[in-house]
């Protein structure tokens, strides 16, 4: 019997069109817009002003908080603006517009395509180069890697935990970068292994990836202490708590993190950048996006540049937008459907999904027959009937104690329940009152 | 460009509904209802048709002009709740009664705390008790079946329950022995050929239709099972106690509205526990109280009110909660 998680759970349908188109390397804009904020916590300082000239893989943003990441330009070319521009969160923020003009590369990056096995840099060499290169977690969350390393005195870490699950339907880019960059992401598992000082990693990959799972496999037997587990097709079990509890039977308890259970967990991706940034010298300035959906000709898995605009992606991939009436940055389960597709590729742009118009409405929402799917399947072991409730009500104290803060959003709740209840959207509500209660009291 | 639809995640919804839990137990009560049309004849057909009519009816008219809300009728739970009450009564019961039975089911069992999902108690079982109270007579008037072709359209013939056969015989101080014989054997009782209300009378209808939903993923084992174990262990306790004082674990099972109770009434989603262990409470707590009922109470059927006193406790028992995640640390 295969591993999976051991609360709730659903399997949505999995169309992974896309899952056979090697990756392409898409073509430079005239013009990139680069936000200074593409990451979880902080948002980073730019360091360059209107009509500065900038080269491909110059620093150009500091973060400089504890939780915040560096943003380095993908392109060459001058600086046009340093304004506010609608990003792929629907928000106006901060970001560098660069005037793009043929690559002329920072001294030092390494671009060959030979692979690069010996790891020079000592742990704690890894751990900071990882941190000046801006490496985020790729699988969507943009968690700053580097905060992860950095682990606190008297904690112990037993695994490095690869997520190579992709669990979302549609996407496909984690997919191929296994097939395409298996080894690059394997020295780059060794790298991290190396930093974290630890002798055992567990990729957990889903069993609908055989082909990914068998390449993996075969390049792990070259390495120490790296096993490549198959794990049966479930959702959410990219969730981190989810993939911990598949790949070792440990539940991280409530509000704790990976760590307190001897973990860190990263995704593929991420192992990839870790490559580049440690053994190329090349900091995160591109990543790849899968474009899909029913509109899309050509399902597609581009390797683009940051700050490169959606519409570029959606026209190679003849998408037709027309006949779109969603367009959802990332998968369909937790991504963000845009209010336009003028907006840039961020680091954590995993794809993007166009929607038939027929399915993108949601359906009538009726009344709540007590059912008790959405329990079931909350992988969280939450009963989200209840917390839409006390959301809906913004009972705070009353959603605290029902745990409304475990709540990962991860909407298979939403996904089951057959009175077509938009669960989620009041339990993002009763999120949002709860955690605002909680930060008020500790900061009494 | 055309605007595009923003809307929270996530964006894909599986292939559940309402209305498919619905007629997924509809289609399960089929067996049951071809039983009855076969033994009970016209008689079955003419009840069924009535409380199902009536019972969408008042639901239409409560909804639109009460409630004041856009009808819900082809979402089938007015269509479960009518063939239920139908199921649940005589096969003889006058078409005015039925009437009522509905008016009460619907009005007062469901809309009257707001329509689907609100209702505390089984709205078929709310009609039913009414019935039994106000009606006592016509509600325990049971025609005896008459197997379809085998025999003419004669006025059937009324008789007691099974059940009621032996609750009488029993108190009237006759022989475990000379009770059993009156009663149809264990073939009879799991076809259906036996008096009783129209529904209820074939167990092994009743199985399949239950397994379905179970299969179906309409409903889960817990209730059905904590159910049926609870009666087969308690009856069995006591008959193994003195099998002169009590009946047989066995013959509880297929009588009465037992299976209906166990796999349609206990089930009912809206009015049963929503976490696993709750459900298993629930269902345990409904098989004593029916053995308790038909052992010592004044009616030899104990399932409905049973089930309705068990309806009463889940605000409680949904206090249980779910085991979170991260509540088992160690593998
Ligand atoms: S979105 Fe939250 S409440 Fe719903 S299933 Fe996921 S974790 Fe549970
Ligand atoms: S799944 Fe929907 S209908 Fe069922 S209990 Fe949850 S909220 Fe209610």
């Amino acid at each position: 019997m295969l591993k999976t998680f051991r609360i709730g759970g659903v399997h949505p349908k999995e169309n992974k069109m896309s899952a056979s188109a090697p990756i392409e390397v898409m073509e430079h804009p005239k013009r990139a817009v680069v936000p200074v904020s593409q990451h979880l916590g902080v948002p980073a300082t730019a360091l360059v002003k209107k009509g500065d000239f900038v080269k491909t893989g110059q620093m150009i943003a500091k973060g400089e908080a504890f939780i915040s990441a560096n943003v380095h330009s993908p392109f060459t070319g001058k600086v046009f603006r340093v304004e506010e521009t609608l990003d792929s969160t629907g928000f106006r923020r901060m970001a560098i517009i660069i005037d793009v003009e043929p690559d002329n590369w920072m001294e030092g990056i390494d671009l060959s395509s030979d692979l690069k096995r010996e790891i020079d840099l000592s742990p704690e060499e890894i751990v900071k180069k990882i941190h000046e290169s801006g490496i985020v977690g790729m699988g969507g969350a943009t968690f700053p890697t580097h905060v992860k390393y950095m682990v606190p005195e008297g904690k112990k870490v037993e695994y490095l935990i690869i997520n190579g699950v992709e669990c979302e339907p549609y996407l496909t880019s984690d997919h191929r970068l296994m097939l395409e960059k298996g080894e690059e992401m394997m020295i780059g598992i060794a790298i991290l292994m190396k930093g974290l000082k630890v002798n055992k990693c567990i990729i957990g990959v889903e069993n609908n990836k055989p082909d990914a799972i068998a390449h993996l496999k075969d390049i792990a037997s070259k390495y120490q202490g790296i096993s490549v587990e198959a794990l049966k097709v479930q959702y959410p079990q990219g969730g981190e708590k989810q993939l911990i509890d598949a790949v070792l039977r440990r539940q991280v308890p409530a509000g704790k993190l990976p760590l307190d259970v001897g973990c860190v967990v990263n995704n593929v991706g991420t192992c990839f950048a870790v490559y580049e940034a440690v053994q190329k010298n090349k900091p995160l300035i591109e990543r790849i996006v899968t474009v899909t959906g029913k509109p899309v000709k050509k399902p597609s898995n581009f390797m683009v540049r940051i700050g490169t605009p959606v519409d570029m992606l959606l026209a190679k991939a003849e998408a037709d937008v027309e006949a779109s009436g969603k367009i959802i940055n990332g998968g369909p389960m937790m991504g963000k459907a845009l209010v336009t597709t003028d907006v840039p590729v961020t680091k954590g742009t995993s794809g993007i999904l166009l929607m038939a118009k027929a399915e993108s409405n949601r359906n009538e929402e009726q009344n709540c027959i007590r059912c008790s799917k959405c329990t079931t399947v909350c992988p969280q072991g939450l009963e989200p009937h209840l917390l839409k409730i006390l959301g809906k009500r913004m009972d705070a104290e009353a959603c605290e104690v029902e745990r409304i803060m475990d709540c990962i959003e991860c909407g298979s709740c939403v996904y089951t329940c057959p009175a077509q209840i938009p669960l989620l959207d009041y339990i993002r509500i009763g999120k949002a009152k709860t955690g605002a209660m909680i930060r008020n009291r500790s900061r009494k | 460009m055309s605007l595009l639809v923003v809307s929270g995640s996530p964006h894909v919804h599986g292939d559940l509904s309402t209305k498919k839990i619905m007629w997924g137990v509809v289609y399960a009560m089929i067996p049951a209802l071809l039983v009855s049309f076969y033994f009970f004849g016209m008689g079955a057909v003419k009840v069924v048709l009535v409380s199902v009519v009536a019972s969408l009816f008042f639901e239409w008219v409560i909804t639109k002009y009460l409630l004041k809300q856009k009808p819900q009728i082809s979402d089938g739970s007015a269509l479960i709740t009518g063939i239920l009450l139908a199921f649940n009564v005589p096969s003889n019961l006058p078409v005015w009664i039925i009437i009522m039975g509905a008016l009460v089911a619907i009005g007062i069992g469901k809309m009257s705390f707001g329509g689907l999902g609100k209702n505390p108690f089984n709205p078929a079982l709310v009609g039913r008790v009414f019935l039994l109270i106000s009606f006592p007579v016509q509600m325990t008037s049971w025609p005896t079946p008459i197997p379809m072709f085998k025999a003419p359209m004669l006025d059937a013939i009324t008789g007691p329950t099974p059940l009621g056969v032996v609750k009488e015989g029993l108190r009237n101080g006759e022989s475990m022995e000379t009770v059993m014989s009156q009663v149809p054997d264990y073939v009879n009782l799991l076809l259906g050929n036996n008096a009783g209300s129209l529904g209820e009378v074939s167990a092994l209808a009743l199985l399949l239709g239950g397994l379905y939903m179970l299969f179906r993923k309409i409903i889960t084992w817990h209730i059905p099972f904590s159910y049926l174990a609870t009666v087969l262990i308690f009856s069995g306790i006591l008959w193994l106690v003195d099998p002169n004082a009590y009946v047989n674990p066995l013959f509880h099972l297929v009588t009465g509205g037992m299976m209906l109770g166990i796999f349609f009434m206990a089930t009912d989603m809206v009015t049963s526990p929503m976490t696993p262990v709750g459900q298993i409470i629930f269902g345990v707590g409904v098989g004593l109280l029916t053995i308790i009922i038909r052992v010592w109470a004044a009616y030899p059927e104990g399932v409905s009110f049973a089930i309705l006193i068990m309806n009463a406790a889940v605000p409680l028992l949904n206090k249980i909660k779910p085991k979170r995640f991260g509540e088992i640390v160690k593998a």
